[in-house]
């Protein structure tokens, strides 16, 4: 009997920590397809962030890193710079990347680092308890914005992905959905895209995945999928912000 | 032989390549040296300042605290350094641009006027060796044939066109403090 | 073989490459600036990475990156930028990852200023960031010594897999001498079998200071304990100056050292019987040195560019059986010979020694 669907080399068999309903078990069979189908299991080398994600190190069985919460770039270049013919990948969330992260992000961007980051944004800090991050939409309720989040207090959210497209260094920048099948099959071809930047050694390639809590958000895991379409696809539109010619 | 020497003056003067070339010299020679600048903004347009130790035996302390021998570029270097030169001591005051006098009794002072001078072998930028050269002839701490050598040695070569020219800004140092008691006072 | 004349600054690059490290990062800051001005255009000479990062967070990690990508790297800065490297510092502890870090110790705290100080010794000894660890640190105090150190520094961080710090001042890192450089030699770095370099073929490898579980934390807490001691035991290391017979024995590190001597070159003169340790290895201390000094001499005087810092490992080698006193400047002011002279004749053969 011919098998048709199978646990990716690029994961290990083993159960993960996270919650009923959380996309981060999508993406990382995303990433992990990707590795398998591009055979590049053996010279991959990836980076686990602070946050929801800090054990994907457990999970993803290439060698990986696990990084201080924010730096994962910066440890990144590090690694690309000593093994530059190495597959090189972050995973990173929305606190971990866009707040404390911040600087980081953008000057690897800027320096066009030859490496690919797959950005987590669920409009919320998850493992330390649902607090504010700095994508939550404006009126949105968490535990440190609980009258909703207000402009004139804590700002607007932060456009990763547009911000990133308008530098040089970057190569290619997508920000795709993973609540329903037909956009988790867009979004790998958005995370194969990214590799295929940095195996091609065109510069940064970094895939927003926007990405449902409904542990933190209060919702069913469906709830939580319909509440990322309508009220997440608005103010982060999905699209391929830059890429390269030679690429798709 | 032991000769603790400080050069200070404005920034610009060049105070620090004078004490590189005089501890190049010594290290030529064999001897123990070493080179410490004054640093960070101060260096930027205000007063620079090196202490150059130059010894037959290991230098302990490369701090010039206490000079053997100061060397002051402006007014406002005589002023700040003069007190730390050790009883018995030199120094050398560049008078083209210092129109006080030091107060010490106890040391040796020496008034050149190493502008003027500099000015006369046609560079002014060399007064900074018409002075060293003076010193050298006081103190023998390294042979003038050491200092050409390590010019040529510190000087990329398209500059060594430069030598003749700092030679002589060293021989006229030398030559003022031989033939002349007149610039010495205290 | 001829000798150069080198700044300090400059001889930490050189002897760095010349100990094989192939990769710095780091971010501009005075008074160390002459290492990275020289190390951008050494390094692509020999095939190594130079790269400027946009601050001494990213740095640090940059380094935590590489050196678990199994390179020789280091990145060098002073006192701030020392301060912000400190979690990735913790973290390569805890990773137990080899690198050298570079801290030519400025005025604090706050922006202080750029002028020679010792006052971040309680940083580098104490373990400057969070949880239960220590890095190795080297004070040297001479160009000559900071090309052999280097070498030392970069062969025990692969012995031990841990952070050394090169622990210098404005001074050192700004001052010339004269050093011989020797032969380069083609230096082996040692097989790193634990690197993340991608499985090829191999068991999957894991850089990670994460043990969540409790039990296991305290298992890597006693294994990293463990090494510690081991160091602690085999790597002291300190210089003795003319303790022969020596009442009163200065005790001093680095830039101040070298003030030191002449300190006790010209009470030896005067007649008084003066000596001086120099720490070499800050971490861990030279207790070593003290034990036969005990019940034959008078007095201790550490003298330091802070406001008292080592004084308290000299108390604590000393345990209580010799009075142990202290002199220091700060703010970036240097301690001046005949000053220290003074403090010494103050306390030779006096009251309560």
């Amino acid at each position: 009997m011919k098998k048709v669907f199978t646990r990716p080399r690029s994961l290990k068999d083993i159960p993960t920590h996270y919650c009923p309903g959380c996309t981060h078990g999508i993406v990382h069979r995303l990433v992990a397809e990707v590795i398998d189908e591009l055979e590049i299991f053996d010279r991959t080398i990836g980076v686990a962030p602070v946050g929801c994600s800090v054990f994907a190190y457990n999970y993803f069985d290439c060698d990986m890193f696990q990084a201080s919460h924010g730096r994962a770039p910066a440890v990144a270049t590090g690694i690309k710079r000593v093994l530059p013919d190495r597959v090189v990948f972050t995973y990173q969330g929305d606190g971990d990347l866009a707040a404390i992260g911040t600087g980081e992000i953008v000057h690897a961007a800027a320096r066009g680092e030859k490496f690919t980051v797959i950005f987590i944004n669920n409009a919320i800090y998850a493992m330390t308890g649902g607090q504010m991050a700095p994508t939550t939409l404006l009126g949105q309720k968490t535990t440190t914005t609980p009258y909703g989040r207000d402009k004139d207090i804590n700002g607007y959210p932060v456009k990763i992905s547009e911000m990133l497209s308008v530098l040089d260094g970057t190569a290619y920048v997508a920000r795709v959905s993973v609540h329903d099948p037909a956009h988790v099959i867009k979004a790998r071809k958005a995370i194969k895209r990214a590799f295929e930047v940095q195996l091609a050694g065109l510069g940064f390639s970094l895939v927003e995945v926007l990405s449902a809590c409904p542990t933190n958000w209060g919702l069913s895991p469906a709830e939580a999928l319909k509440w990322l379409a309508e009220n997440m696809i608005p103010y982060y539109p999905l699209g391929e912000y830059k890429k390269p010619a030679e690429v798709g | 032989m032991y000769e603790a020497i400080l050069i200070a003056g404005f920034g610009g003067q060049g105070v620090l390549s004078t004490g590189q070339l005089l501890a190049y010299a010594g290290m030529l020679e064999g001897k123990h040296v070493s080179w410490i600048p004054s640093y960070g903004p101060e260096m930027r347009g205000g007063t620079a300042n090196c202490g150059v130790t130059i010894s037959d035996s290991p230098i302990s302390s490369p701090v010039v605290s206490e000079p053997t021998s100061l060397i002051v570029m402006n007014r406002p270097s005589l002023e700040k350094f003069e007190e730390s030169v050790v009883p018995g001591g030199l120094l050398l005051v560049n008078s083209s641009l210092i129109d006080i006098k030091a107060t010490r009794k106890d040391i040796r002072v020496y008034y050149i006027p190493a502008n003027e001078l500099a000015e006369e072998l046609g560079d002014a930028r060399v007064a900074g060796n018409v002075i060293l050269g003076a010193l050298l002839e006081l103190t023998g701490v390294v042979s003038l044939d050491a200092v050409e050598k390590s010019l040529r040695e510190v000087l990329p070569a398209h500059r060594h066109k430069l030598i003749p020219l700092n030679r002589r800004a060293l021989e006229t140092g030398a030559a003022l403090v031989r033939r002349s008691t007149a610039v010495r006072a205290g | 073989m001829a000798k150069v004349l080198m700044k300090g600054n400059e001889a930490i690059g050189e002897g760095a490459v010349r100990a094989g490290c192939r990769y710095f990062f780091g971010y501009p800051i005075t008074p160390q600036s002459e290492l990275p001005h020289y190390l951008a255009k050494r390094l692509p000479e020999v095939g190594g990475v130079y790269l400027q990062s946009e601050s001494e967070t990213a740095a640090i990690n940059m380094v935590y990156g590489a050196a678990g990508a199994g390179a020789r790297v280091m990145t060098s800065s002073s006192g701030p930028g020392i301060s912000l490297m400190q979690e990735g510092i913790s973290y390569l502890a805890g990773a137990e990852l080899p690198c050298v870090i570079v801290n030519m110790i400025r005025g604090g705290p706050g922006l202080g200023n750029i002028a020679p100080a010792q006052s971040d010794y309680f940083q580098a000894t104490r373990g400057g960031g969070h949880g239960d660890y220590r890095v190795i640190v080297l004070a040297p105090a001479s160009v000559q010594e900071i090309i052999d150190l280097m070498r030392l520094a970069f062969d025990l961080a692969d012995r031990y897999r841990n952070p050394v710090m090169v622990a210098g001042d404005g001074i050192l890192g700004q001052m010339m001498e004269p050093v011989e450089l020797g032969e380069e030699e083609d230096v082996q770095i040692p097989p790193r079998p634990w690197a993340a370099t991608g499985r090829m073929g191999g068991e999957k490898k894991l850089i990670n200071s994460l043990y969540i579980v409790p039990e296991e934390l305290e298992q890597h807490n006693l294994k990293l304990a463990r090494k510690y001691a081991l160091i602690a035991s085999k790597e002291q290391r300190w210089e003795e100056y003319r303790l022969d017979g020596a009442r009163l024995v200065l005790v001093a590190f680095g830039t101040v050292a070298r003030i030191c001597k002449a300190v006790v070159d010209r009470c030896r003169e005067e007649g008084l019987a003066v000596g001086l340790i120099r720490p070499i290895t800050l971490w861990p201390y030279p207790q070593k040195a003290f034990e036969p000094l005990m019940g034959k001499v008078d007095s201790f005087l550490v003298v330091e560019m802070s406001l008292g810092q080592m004084v308290e490992d000299v108390r604590l080698a000393v345990n209580g059986r010799h009075p142990v006193h202290f002199y220091g400047r700060c703010g970036g002011m240097l301690p001046v010979a005949a000053d220290v002279v003074q403090e010494v004749k103050k306390l030779y053969g006096g009251e309560g020694n």
